[in-house]
């Protein structure tokens, strides 16, 4: 480990950083622009020179310089010092004094370094630069005159986001950050590059003129609208949710969050339910609580556990679930479901869930994706994908719906069939995953969403041990959720009991008439159309399919408005925290249930969140392991069976609008519109 | 003064044949096998002995140069760089080379490709040399249908290819790495160094970029011996160069002479004098636009080489020596260098980017006085804040040439500040 002196103190930092980082490591600091970890270096803000021993005469740029041994790094100098307030004013001299109009004020990285840096006056008497603003999109919104070329953007969107259309055109003081011909940016990770941007060129469409960073809130929380579980900081101005930024978590999200998770909040504004309804003469009347419980009670009393049902959805947290579960339970009622889509998902832990965990994929050597468009159902971990691919030396194959990944992707084929032949070993990629010390198999949606799903999973098993891909130092057989609520559901077995009913089952038993009631916990996205005569207890926060269906509304809490725990795609165990209160007369879920069962004489036994949380880990032990990624036990499952020849199908269709809340968004809308002008232009 | 018999370039001035036969008559591509058979390290040794400095600008020992690419090739091709993107302002010594003389410069290529073991070699010929780059070509391919390139060149079993690629005018594209990411066919933009271009440099491969001039004196020089080579000129500052002689003299032209010659032997003798006599001299930008002017005073003693410009604080740049006399509008001069700065500024980096256009502005009021005096200190402060704090030396060359100016010239411009404040309190 090399040895460098920084401003007089020794110290031993790794080998192979930079500067930059090694002073960083000391607790110097080092003001810096264009510099970011996640991003290559550009060097081009000159705002990090230091002097350096030995070295040219000359301040360099400590972004881009190695450490080596025995170097000193002088970052206190007058030579340094002068260096920065030079550049500093430079910056300045072309960027409009429009803070107190300017939504990046108050988390300016330009602003704080001007406070340190800057002069209170300015020298420069020409007239400023006027650059025209850009069209990006529904989600960014640039003010282009306040750029200052730091290139953030344009590297994010070529290196991370993997789209090439961010450029800059013109010389000099012409340079122009753009995407030449004009068009919205085709990527579900936009909304980073106004995380990225250090100045207020770039911000946030959606949130213009909203609010001012320091009225808000932040609370620490978890992301529901994919399966990743990304961690993220809710920003709330009273009981409104205004923003949602990433956080950083380098086993999940790194710093990144899909434009979903971003910009779908604006629908928790809409639709949403506040009060509970009962369904009078085809008609639903807005009631109160008790009226509510009461038309349950009156229902259920008396009717057979078998004829009631329960579906979870898909942004459920697991207290609820639980809650759910015990209810249904003490009811007598084996039919609960907690996979919508009717995923053939019900074997041991490590057979449905992403067992190499995210992180994991920065160290795979070959990626086989079956049933799955990553992009679309999980922008973030197909970023990670990228970032792995960039790296080289990884071959990535896919079966199943063909799409534009950002990276190259040798296709095999389409459906069962191909995976069949891979697996025995027929066709050419079969070799490349055999000669790969960390073989990634990524199981969709897609994949095992659909009837001959055990089958396929089977198969994805034998491919998986064929390769000696589940070992003790590498577990590669990796499920892709799509829901937030999916693993957690699972964990806590909501699927059917002995002699119960699936989600298909169910909807079945009420077309005949053999399902007298069904209890829809935030369930949407199945046919209600088949619910047919069942009496139907929607319990959610969105006015969606569900509640549109319902004989009884019971309003609940979405997820920026309840402590939750989630577990997301990798099995890992979360904490999502409430960041406002629900509206009108809406309840936390897991209340609602527990309030509920008093009614029905089967009383829930636990009568606080510390209560259910141990009612959690009672039920399975992973509940305890918080923000960690438990491993899932390895055995037999999917089930060995003839298969059909459709087509492997992505489970998310259109990005932009999966779950209640991103339909009742709309930003989303927006999105979607935008993304299909795109589209008709090419 | 160098003697006829010295000269390297013997057909400057075109008037003899250009392509193969007319350059084998003046001993080009004579027994090229021999020099290449004394082996790559001799070849660099004997370059390093030569004392020849990069005459592209920075005056880099080039035997120096050459010796920093891996001794064996790995993994990675190498690949030798020709600078022809020759844009300076004044500088027109590489041109000529192409058009009069391709032939020197391809064989040097074959040479020096040979030295630093590359197979592939690529010139990059300003956008605007048309006709140059015609001549260049039909040169090569001479050269490729006489055998002297390409497979078992010159019989010497070295196989080299050599390539044309024309810019689009950037006058940044001149720069080492700018010409790189230019030739991958990107935006013209410098690299960040380290890595210099000998470790990763043309698609990321050991690569070494020299100016025209430095290749084509190479056969030469290993003709005549590094010997003959040293003792012409001043010790560090050896050879012959190519002068380019502009603006205010009675003849302007291109000439070979040796190095440390006095700047007034050599303005009296090739270019017929200064228009008006020398006491008519006002100032001579002695290496091209980017070095800071030297006043008559100077210009009186000074000789020009690297050394001793470098001690007037100014440079030899590419030798472009620029001769205004006293009806020249000295302010205005440097001005109009200050706008070709900020229009030719890559955008890239902060000083630079905002650096050029402030002081183009401040300049052009400076022309007309329209300043106060206190901007003069605040200007030449910019400077400072521009020079030694970018990614390449274009900021560098931005900043000088005012410098200079406001060393030799401040009262010049005080002048024209209090001329207009006493005119404007007069109304």
């Amino acid at each position: 480990m090399p040895k460098v002196k920084i401003d007089g103190v020794e110290i031993e930092v790794p080998a192979g950083i930079t500067v930059l980082q090694a002073c960083e490591l000391a607790g110097v600091e080092i003001p810096r622009f264009c510099y970011h970890e996640r991003l290559s270096i550009a060097g081009n803000c000159r705002m990090c020179l230091v002097e350096v021993k030995p070295g040219p005469p000359k301040p360099q740029a400590s972004c881009a310089l190695p450490v080596a041994d025995k170097q000193e790094i002088f970052t206190k100098t007058p030579v340094v010092q002068k260096a920065r307030n030079g550049v500093m004013e430079f910056l300045l001299i072309n960027h409009p004094l429009d803070c107190p109009i300017c939504d990046q004020g108050g988390e300016c990285d330009l602003q704080d370094q001007a406070m340190a840096y800057g002069f209170d006056r300015s020298r420069y008497h020409e007239n400023k630069r006027a650059v025209p603003d850009k069209e990006l999109g529904p989600l960014v919104k640039t003010s282009m005159n306040r750029c200052i070329h730091c290139t953030r953007c344009i590297r994010f969107a070529t290196e991370v986001a993997g789209v090439e259309e961010l450029g800059a055109t013109g010389r000099g003081e012409s340079m122009e950050v753009t995407t030449y011909v004009e068009h919205a940016l085709s990527t579900e990770l936009a909304g980073n590059l106004v995380d990225l941007c250090p100045v207020g060129a770039l911000t946030s469409k959606p949130y213009a003129f909203e609010a001012r960073s320091w009225e808000l809130t932040k609370t620490e929380s978890i992301d529901v609208l994919d399966g990743l579980g990304s961690n993220i900081r809710i920003d709330t101005r009273g009981a409104q949710v205004m923003r949602v930024l990433p956080r950083l978590n380098d086993d999940v999200n790194e710093e990144w969050i899909s434009d979903k998770t971003r910009h779908a909040i604006d629908g928790l504004r809409h639709q949403r339910l506040d009060r509970p309804y009962v369904r009078k003469a085809g008609k639903l009347i807005e009631a109160t609580w008790d009226e509510a419980f009461g038309a349950i009670t009156t229902k259920l009393k008396g009717m057979d556990g078998a004829k009631i049902a329960a579906i979870a959805g898909d942004q459920c947290d697991a207290e609820s679930m639980v809650a759910l579960k015990d209810l249904m339970t003490a009811l007598g009622s084996p039919n609960i479901d907690c996979r919508q889509d009717g995923a053939k998902l019900d074997g041991p832990r490590g057979s449905y869930i992403f067992n190499a965990g995210v992180h994991g994929i920065d160290s795979a050597d070959a990626i086989l994706l079956i049933g799955s468009n990553p992009r679309t159902e999980s922008p973030v971990l197909n970023a990670r994908i990228r970032k792995r691919y960039l790296h080289g030396r990884c071959a990535i194959a896919s079966i199943g719906p063909v799409a534009d990944l950002t990276y190259p992707v040798e296709r095999l084929g389409a459906g069962p069939a191909t995976l069949r032949e891979l697996t025995d070993g027929k066709l050419g990629f079969f070799e490349k995953l055999k000669a790969a010390k960390n073989p990634l198999i990524i199981v969709g949606m897609g994949a095992v969403a659909r009837e001959d799903g055990a089958a396929v999973l089977a198969m994805a098993r034998e491919l998986a041990e064929k390769l000696n891909a589940v070992r003790e130092d590498w577990n590669g057989f990796a499920v892709l959720h799509t829901t937030a609520a999916r693993v957690g559901g699972l964990d806590l077995g909501l699927v059917p009991g002995e002699g119960g009913r699936d989600v298909a089952g169910i909807l079945a038993g009420c077309e005949k008439g053999e399902i007298g009631a069904v209890y829809l916990l935030a369930a949407d996205e199945i046919d209600t159309k088949r619910l047919g005569k069942a009496f139907v207890i929607y319990q959610g926060h969105h006015g969606d399919a569900g509640a549109h269906r319902a004989d009884v509304i019971l309003p609940g809490a979405a997820y920026t408005e309840k402590p939750g725990t989630y577990v997301n795609t990798e099995g890992r165990v979360q904490l999502g925290r409430r960041a406002g209160y629900p509206p009108g007369d809406a309840r936390e879920d897991w209340a609602i249930l527990r309030a509920l069962s008093e009614r029905l004489g089967k009383t829930l036994s636990y009568d606080t969140l510390a209560q259910v949380r141990s009612r959690l880990v009672s039920v399975n032990k992973v509940f305890a392991a918080i923000d960690q990624q438990v491993p899932g036990a390895w055995g037999p499952f999917g089930k060995a069976g003839t298969t059909t020849d459709a087509a492997f199908v992505s489970a998310v269709a259109n990005f932009y609008m999966t779950c209640p809340i991103s339909r009742a968004s709309r930003t989303m809308a927006d999105c979607m519109a935008s993304r299909a002008h795109l589209m008709a232009a090419e | 003064m160098l003697g006829d018999k010295d000269r390297i370039f013997t057909n400057l001035y075109g008037v003899h044949d250009w392509r193969l036969a007319g350059a084998r008559a003046r001993g080009a591509w004579d027994n090229t096998k021999a020099l290449i058979e004394r082996g790559h390290d001799a070849i660099i040794d004997e370059m390093k002995k030569s004392g020849l400095r990069g005459r592209g600008g920075a005056g880099f020992p080039t035997g120096m140069k050459w010796s920093f690419m891996p001794k064996e090739v790995k993994d990675r091709p190498h690949y030798l760089v020709v600078n022809a993107d020759e844009s300076e302002p004044g500088t027109c010594k590489d041109r000529d080379i192409m058009r009069h003389d391709p032939h020197l410069l391809i064989e040097g290529c074959l040479i020096a490709g040979f030295a630093m073991r590359a197979h592939a070699g690529y010139i990059y010929v300003r956008g605007e040399f048309y006709n140059e780059a015609q001549h260049l070509i039909a040169a090569i391919k001479e050269a490729y249908d006489a055998g002297l390139l390409g497979k078992n060149a010159c019989g010497s079993g070295w196989n080299f290819d050599l390539y044309v690629h024309r810019g689009a005018g950037a006058y940044i594209c001149g720069e080492e790495t700018a010409l790189l990411e230019s030739l991958e066919g990107k935006k013209g933009m410098p690299r960040l160094k380290p890595p210099f271009p000998a470790g990763a440099g043309l698609y990321g491969c050991p690569t070494t970029v020299n100016n025209v001039e430095s290749i084509a004196v190479a056969p030469t020089i290993l003709r005549r011996g590094a010997a003959w080579f040293a003792g012409i000129g001043r010790p560090n500052n050896t050879g012959t160069k190519l002068f380019c002689i502009s603006g205010h003299v009675n003849k302007p032209c291109n000439v070979e002479e040796e190095m440390g010659i006095p700047l007034k032997e050599l303005i009296e003798r090739h270019c017929g004098g200064v228009r008006g006599g020398w006491d008519n001299l006002l100032a001579v930008i002695p290496g091209g636009a980017s070095v800071p002017l030297l006043p008559k005073a100077i210009c009186d003693t000074v000789l020009m080489d690297f050394d001793s410009l470098r001690d007037q604080k100014s440079g030899l740049g590419t030798a472009a020596v620029i001769v205004m006399d006293k009806s020249t509008d000295i302010v205005k001069a440097i001005a109009r260098l200050s706008y070709f700065y900020k229009h030719e500024s890559c955008g890239q980096c902060t000083p630079c980017r905002e650096g050029t256009g402030w002081m183009w502005r401040v300049m052009e009021r400076m022309v007309t006085g329209n300043a106060r005096l206190e901007e003069i200190d605040a200007l030449e402060d910019v400077t400072k804040q521009v020079e030694g704090h970018t990614i390449c030396a274009l900021g560098d060359a931005a900043a000088w040439p005012i410098q200079g100016l406001i060393r030799h010239f401040r009262p010049e411009m005080e002048r024209r500040i209090r001329a207009r404040t006493e005119k404007l309190a007069a109304e």
